[in-house]
């Protein structure tokens, strides 16, 4: 870790929120903290933090309507989710509305310090249970001849790298996997962000709505 | 019989407007009806068919039946919108039984000529009741948004009260519990695993298949037991789902088996990682710990669980399993083709 990272909390539960804090104490600096879609977006625009730690699920639209508001004004304002819930199609939205990954709540405080300075950077971060929902969403539909190929298909290794991330190995591991550099690794789940964020799928959409519907 | 009594009114109606015509052609005296037959034959006829509509029409309502029979049952929120609909076509049916009986009462009185000299008091009492109807229509409106409300109310409370109680037997008790054995932070972590685990499962996984007919579901109620067995927590991820045939239950007791022994040879290295791809003809399931590793090769003879428990038992249904281990942890891979294991 470089220069300490500003952190700003978004939970509705104070109780965790603390909690956070306590477990993120000397790790990142935590600018403040808040529990209501209206003071996140007020404190965020206030004090413009490196990275948001978001709550997917808040009374007044979640971690979704957030990220919508703060774009209106900081388009670059990065965002972390960070939630107990695991419905799929709550996670995938949160993510196509901006988060650059999705992490648990049980995750301990150093792995979080250590995610929220990979999102500072610009990286994507994919917990196994995220590269499990991605990797469900776009399940098969590898063979299939999309008309963009570029940004509704995952490639071959893309998906390598998903099964990896889902098989509980990190950046390193993988690297080490497939014979390429960690950096290497890192590009490949940005693209992965990226086609999830940018795609306008049917088929994913499509998935989000049946998944919906079941749930 | 809800679709005969629709027909019935249909056909009714039809025979109504005929009637009507044929009424009012012989006021205007268009046409001359001299069959006293006929106009005796249509009154009894619309009579009975009003007065059948407006019997039926409680017994052919199925908004009260039932309230007793289901509400011990989860109340369904989609069958809601229901009685508005029915309510609509109740009064519909009412209103259409009570114009038929009116027209026959109308066409009794044109044959016996009563209409001529009573035509003025007819259309008295006919305005007096649109102006009672005009009246009355905002309270009966009024009554009838009331029950509606009251239904929707009262589904609304059994539903808190079905999640009340499940908060109170799961989540509730576990936090007693967990008040209970503060001093043992491992017991403590379990708990609130195995909780979480059963609350996410309530919420998020109704719709998936029991664990007899879905490999992805078979496979999280193994982890759990693994779980509450050893208390080591096991993450389990699965893409897709494929049915739990003879070989799917091989790959199950494999991965059980594999979960076992990370928990019982990783128990300090954090989270069990399982991975599973399934398809309707092909699983496959990552089991990773984080522990120190062990070389497969070298094992004793009476270490059974890998050499038996493991690679037997995924070849002898048709399968594969490949253990990688090093220092920063072991990997059992399982394959199987879930078709052609049945043999």
């Amino acid at each position: 870790m470089s220069a300490p990272v500003s952190v700003v909390i978004v939970d509705d539960h104070a109780l965790f929120r603390s909690g956070v804090r306590a477990e993120l104490e000397g790790l990142v600096e935590v600018a403040g903290d808040v529990g209501s879609v209206e003071e996140a977006v007020r404190l965020v625009s206030d004090v413009k933090p490196d990275v948001v730690l978001l709550d997917v699920h808040m009374p007044g639209g979640g971690g979704v309507e957030v990220i919508r508001r703060v774009a209106e004004t900081a388009p670059a304002q990065r965002f972390l989710a960070l939630s107990v819930s695991d419905a799929a199609e709550d996670v995938i939205a949160v993510v196509r509305a901006g988060a650059r990954g999705y992490v648990t709540k049980t995750i301990s405080g150093p792995e979080l310090a250590e995610a929220i300075v990979r999102v500072r950077d610009g990286d994507a971060v994919f917990s196994p249970r995220l590269a499990g929902f991605v990797l469900d969403a776009f399940a098969g539909q590898i063979t299939e001849a999309e008309a963009d190929p570029e940004l509704d298909q995952l490639t071959l290794r893309e998906r390598e790298v998903l099964r990896l991330i889902a098989r509980g190995y990190l950046y390193k591991e993988i690297g080490l996997e497939l014979s390429i550099s960690p950096k290497t690794v890192e590009a490949h789940v940005s693209a992965v962000l990226r086609k999830l964020q940018l795609s306008n799928r049917h088929e994913l959409s499509r998935w989000a709505v049946e998944r919906r519907l079941v749930d | 019989m809800e679709r005969s009594v629709d027909r019935l009114s249909f056909g009714a109606g039809l025979g109504l407007i005929a009637t009507g015509a044929l009424l009012l052609a012989d006021q205007r005296d268009v046409i001359e009806l001299e069959i006293e037959l006929f106009g005796a034959v249509v009154a009894i006829f619309l009579a009975g068919t009003g007065l059948a509509l407006l019997w039926r029409r409680p017994s052919a309502s199925p908004v009260a039946a039932p309230s007793a029979s289901e509400s011990l049952t989860v109340p369904d929120v989609a069958s809601a919108p229901e009685p508005d609909t029915d309510r609509l076509r109740d009064l519909y049916r009412g209103g259409f039984g009570i114009a038929l009986i009116a027209g026959a009462a109308l066409i009794v009185l044109s044959r016996t000529g009563a209409l001529d000299s009573a035509g003025d008091a007819i259309l008295t009492i006919l305005v007096a009741i649109l102006a009672l109807a005009l009246v009355l229509a905002p309270f009966w409106w009024r009554l009838g948004r009331n029950l509606a409300t009251e239904r929707a109310e009262r589904i609304r409370s059994q539903e808190r009260a079905e999640m009340a109680a499940h908060v109170h037997d799961s989540v509730l008790q576990t936090l007693t519990l967990v008040q209970k054995r503060a001093d043992d932070p491992r017991a403590v972590a379990q708990l609130a695993r195995a909780q979480e685990r059963e609350l996410r499962g309530w919420l998020f996984t109704g719709d998936r298949a029991p664990a007899s007919a879905s490999l992805a579901s078979a496979l999280d109620e193994v982890a759990a037991e693994v779980e509450e067995a050893h208390r080591v927590p096991i993450e389990v991820v699965s893409v897709g789902d494929g049915p739990v045939g003879e070989p799917g239950s091989a790959l199950v007791a494999a991965a059980r088996e594999a979960m076992v022994n990370a928990s019982k040879f990783a128990p300090d290295a954090g989270e069990v990682a399982v991975y599973a791809e399934l398809s309707q003809d092909r699983a496959q399931v990552f089991v990773r710990d984080r522990g120190d590793g062990f070389d497969p090769e070298s094992q004793p003879a009476d270490r059974q669980g890998v050499r038996e428990s493991i690679i037997g038992r995924m070849e002898r249904s048709g399968g594969t399993a490949q253990i990688r281990s090093g220092p920063s942890g072991t990997e059992v891979e399982l394959s199987i083709d879930l078709n052609g294991g049945a043999r």
